[in-house]
């Protein structure tokens, strides 16, 4: 496909200029979020948020280590699929940004104001979180699913008992309005399906959230066959108030779970993890009127509503056409009570009844949908590689292009919203093969950028990816970008080892444990000289960063320590834990390029013999080390 | 005796110095390559703001002490001698003789120019005491900003204006030196 000749006046944003918006794409198995300006595709920064990050000392720190916690223990790593922008009425309100784990299944929650991560809660009784984070028309919940159906509470069985023992499990995280804080408010137990996808309604649908299943045949093994046996799946579609309702009048259990929630403070900047015994379980089956299946062709992957909130659109993986279901006629059908029968408890409804248009000619292997607000859709299409556009009134494919190669989500900026910002669509590609420069067996996942806003879809931009962009969201720059915080004020840092002023610092002694308050400012750490440190000892290094200018953080790094740097924002407290090895002198310095002394902004630390006779000692206002 | 309309309006000029105490009297905006939206402080009748603690770090490196307002006493009096001044200024429309008119426009003009000379005093006392065994010599080992103007500092442009409170009392004073000369023409014309 050849590109137009003006694409790159289209992408171009001048040295200086800002990008129209930003965009925020899964780092998908680098566990993190990469955040990029659009139309140029620059990469701007990247968010750490489950996996450690030692260029920004994230999940090293003593401060953020808690953030990495889960009921198993310290887990530095996952799989980070899908960012989810809050919305307020159906729209961004560019508060803050949500994005699942899957692996270890948990959801975490980034402040806008900061790009940094503040809140990661684990889903118990889940595994494979990956229809999961989707956010309810207010915020009001975030919606998860499990992916792999396990045996609900987990136990000690066979797995050919698959069908009697295993279950599938949709969570019901509540977000506090004022700060996003998000608890677990209930979770309902399904069949053992596969949960694959979800989407919470909005307009007309608002209330009720839906979600794909694949393998209704409840294979437990070789599941590329026999999950793929069935000529259709399901999407379960929920009633949540009615699952508040049910809740309310005692119809849930509560049932053991262990699950870690750790919470940013964010006046002190640290992190602690609340670890959690129960969950509230409602079974499908105990609470009629709340959930249906819809019969979908085939093992469907996405299912995305569109900005009225009438139509739930499909991604059928091994489907030929996109089948799309009417909320009207759902509600219509449940009200006949159109049934098929049921399962475990849920009613099936009658495919006829429910489908408002089938697409045909999708190519080969629809998954994701996304809306631009004028009565288009534009469906990503993984085997044909490619981006159909298709009417939302006469689904009818209107327009197609090529996307090089395998496109996975796809993204509309605004485009899962009531009102989409539209303009582009970036297809979020899994291989590359011959687009870049080759390098090595390891090749860049990517995205490209398209031009929606004439009749016809026309690519602009190629760009690559950190890891693997599984979704993205955007938003228009000028939703945050003057509110983005430039320092904390130090004032205001409640760290308990903070030390706001250079008068204040000093090193402590409690047994083998060494507690050193330091302060970092252009261009010196304070105390600069330690000695009196024996082998044996573990010395805390708590660095307080004491300025209070943008763009200007100082990093702190130890010689032969086993760990990674800090990087402290101004006005912030880092720490960095020590056990030193070997008896001698090393040296500390600052690893930010700070200021034109940078490179004098060092120190060093005397270690000694355990039992050594050379006393506790540094230099500075309270220092004996002169 | 000063006309009745001459009289109000010396009133009036006294009560707009009021407003000195709602708005800084100078700015010194500084300008270099790494602060693009600028970094700079306003000195207001009783008060500093803006980037001091910036400015003060940055200032380190060429041995220049801190700027501590605290430290600095004419932020003390400065708002007791603008009550005088207010106050001597209402005391003259009372009174009415027209050697009150010129004496009060005069008493502004000459704090004014008080004012500025401690301004370029301080300065001098910043930009010359330089300690030795800072990082950075500054050649001459002088770094002062200027008192009206532009001026460049190593990587910094200094700019020193006039802020809202200086121009207030500039404009005072104007139609201070206005009303003189009025009552001047209004004398000659009665005798
Ligand atoms: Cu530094």
């Amino acid at each position: 496909m050849t590109v137009d000749a003006d694409a790159a006046q289209s992408v171009y944003v001048a040295p200086g200029d800002h990008d129209e918006l930003y965009a925020f794409m899964s780092g998908g198995f680098s566990g993190n979020v990469s955040v990029y300006g659009l139309p140029s595709g620059r990469l701007l920064q990247q968010i750490p948020v489950f996996s450690q990050y030692p260029e920004k000392g994230y999940g090293y720190s003593e401060q953020t280590k808690a953030l990495l916690e889960t009921s198993w223990g310290f887990i530095p790593w996952d799989d980070s699929h899908h960012p989810q922008l809050s919305v307020t009425g159906g729209e961004q309100d560019g508060r803050w940004l949500f994005i699942n784990g899957m692996n270890t299944p948990r959801v975490a929650r980034i402040d806008l104001a900061t790009m940094e991560t503040d809140e990661i809660l684990e889903l118990p009784h889940t595994a494979g979180s990956h229809a999961s984070p989707f956010l309810t028309e207010n915020s009001e919940y975030l919606v998860s699913a499990t992916r792999f159906s396990v045996p609900t509470v987990q136990r000690d069985v066979s797995i050919r008992a698959y069908k009697e023992q295993f279950a599938g499990v949709l969570s019901f995280v509540r977000l506090d309005p004022e700060h996003g804080r998000m608890s677990l408010a209930f979770q309902v137990m399904m069949p053992g399906f596969d949960y694959d996808l979800a989407r919470a309604g909005k307009g007309r649908s608002h209330g009720w959230a839906f979600f794909t299943s694949y393998n209704s045949e409840q294979a437990s093994t070789m599941k590329e066959i026999g999950a793929s046996q069935a000529d259709k799946d399901f999407i379960a579609a929920i009633n949540w108030k009615r699952a508040e309702a049910c809740v309310a009048e005692g119809k849930a259990k509560t049932i053991p779970a262990r699950y870690a929630h750790n919470v940013m403070d964010h006046s002190s900047g640290v992190a602690t993890t609340h670890m959690q015994a129960s969950s509230v379980m409602l079974n499908a089956g105990d609470c009629p009127n709340m959930v249906y299946f819809l019969p979908t062709p085939k093992s469907p992957h996405g299912t995305d509503i569109d900005p009225t909130g009438e139509l739930i659109v499909a991604g059928g993986k091994l489907a030929t056409v996109i089948p799309v279901h009417s909320f009207s006629k759902m509600i219509a059908a449940i009200e006949a009570r159109d049934f098929d029968g049921e399962i475990g408890g849920v009613p099936v409804l009658k495919y006829e009844a429910t489908i408002a248009g089938e697409v045909q000619n999708p190519g080969l292997g629809p998954l994701h949908t996304e809306f631009d607000g004028t009565g288009h859709a534009y469906t990503s299409v993984f085997i044909s590689s490619e981006i159909v556009k298709w009417s939302t009134e006469t689904f009818t494919v209107v327009d197609r292009v090529p996307t090089y190669y395998s496109v996975g989500h796809l993204m509309v900026p605004g485009g899962d919203t009531k009102t989409p910002y539209g303009k582009y669509v970036i297809a979020l590609n899994k291989i590359t093969k011959d687009r870049y420069l080759p390098t090595g067996p390891e090749l860049t996942q990517s995205a490209q950028l398209y031009d929606i806003s004439g009749p016809r879809m026309r690519l602009l931009l190629d760009f690559p990816t950190v890891g693997e962009p599984h979704y993205a969201q955007a938003l228009p720059a000028k939703l945050i970008k003057d509110r983005q915080v430039r320092v904390f004020a130090i004032a205001e840092n409640n760290d308990p080892y903070a030390t706001k002023r250079v008068q204040d610092t000093r090193v402590q002694r409690r047994g083998t444990r060494v507690d050193v308050y330091m302060t970092a400012i252009r261009s010196n750490f304070m105390p600069d000289n330690i000695e009196g440190i024996q082998l044996g000892d573990s010395v805390f290094f708590h660095v307080t960063n004491l300025e209070q200018d943008w763009d200007v953080p100082h990093g702190f790094a130890m010689m032969g320590n086993r760990n990674a740097e800090l990087l402290i924002m101004p006005g912030r407290t880092r720490t960095l834990v020590w056990v030193p090895q070997r008896v001698g002198v090393y040296p500390f310095y600052c690893t930010d390029f700070c200021s034109a002394l940078h490179q004098e902004m060092q120190g060093y630390v005397r270690v000694s013999e355990r039992g050594a006779n050379v006393p506790l000692a540094w230099n500075g206002p309270n220092g004996t080390l002169r | 005796m000063m006309s009745g309309s001459s009289r109000a309006a010396l009133a009036v000029l006294a009560l707009a110095l009021l407003a000195l105490y709602a708005v800084p009297l100078w700015h010194v905006a500084l300008i270099a390559p790494q602060y693009p939206e600028g970094l700079g402080f306003y000195i207001w009748v009783d008060r500093m703001s803006g980037d001091l603690q910036s400015i003060n770090g940055l200032n380190h490196y060429i041995g220049m002490k801190a700027i501590v307002p605290e430290s600095i006493p004419e932020l003390r009096f400065m708002p007791w001698a603008l009550g005088a001044l207010v106050a001597a200024g209402l005391v003259a429309a009372a009174w009415g003789r027209r050697v009150a008119l010129t004496m009060w426009v005069a008493l502004l003009a000459g704090g004014s120019l008080i004012g500025l000379a401690d301004f370029y005093r301080w300065g001098y006392d910043y930009g010359r005491n330089l300690d030795p065994t800072a990082a950075i010599k500054v050649p001459g080992m002088t770094y002062q900003p200027p008192v009206l103007g532009t001026k460049e500092l190593l990587n910094f442009k200094a700019t020193s204006l006039p802020a809202a409170g200086g121009w207030i009392a500039l404009a005072v004073m104007l139609v201070g030196l206005a009303l003189i000369l009025r009552e001047r023409r209004l004398a000659r014309r009665v005798t």
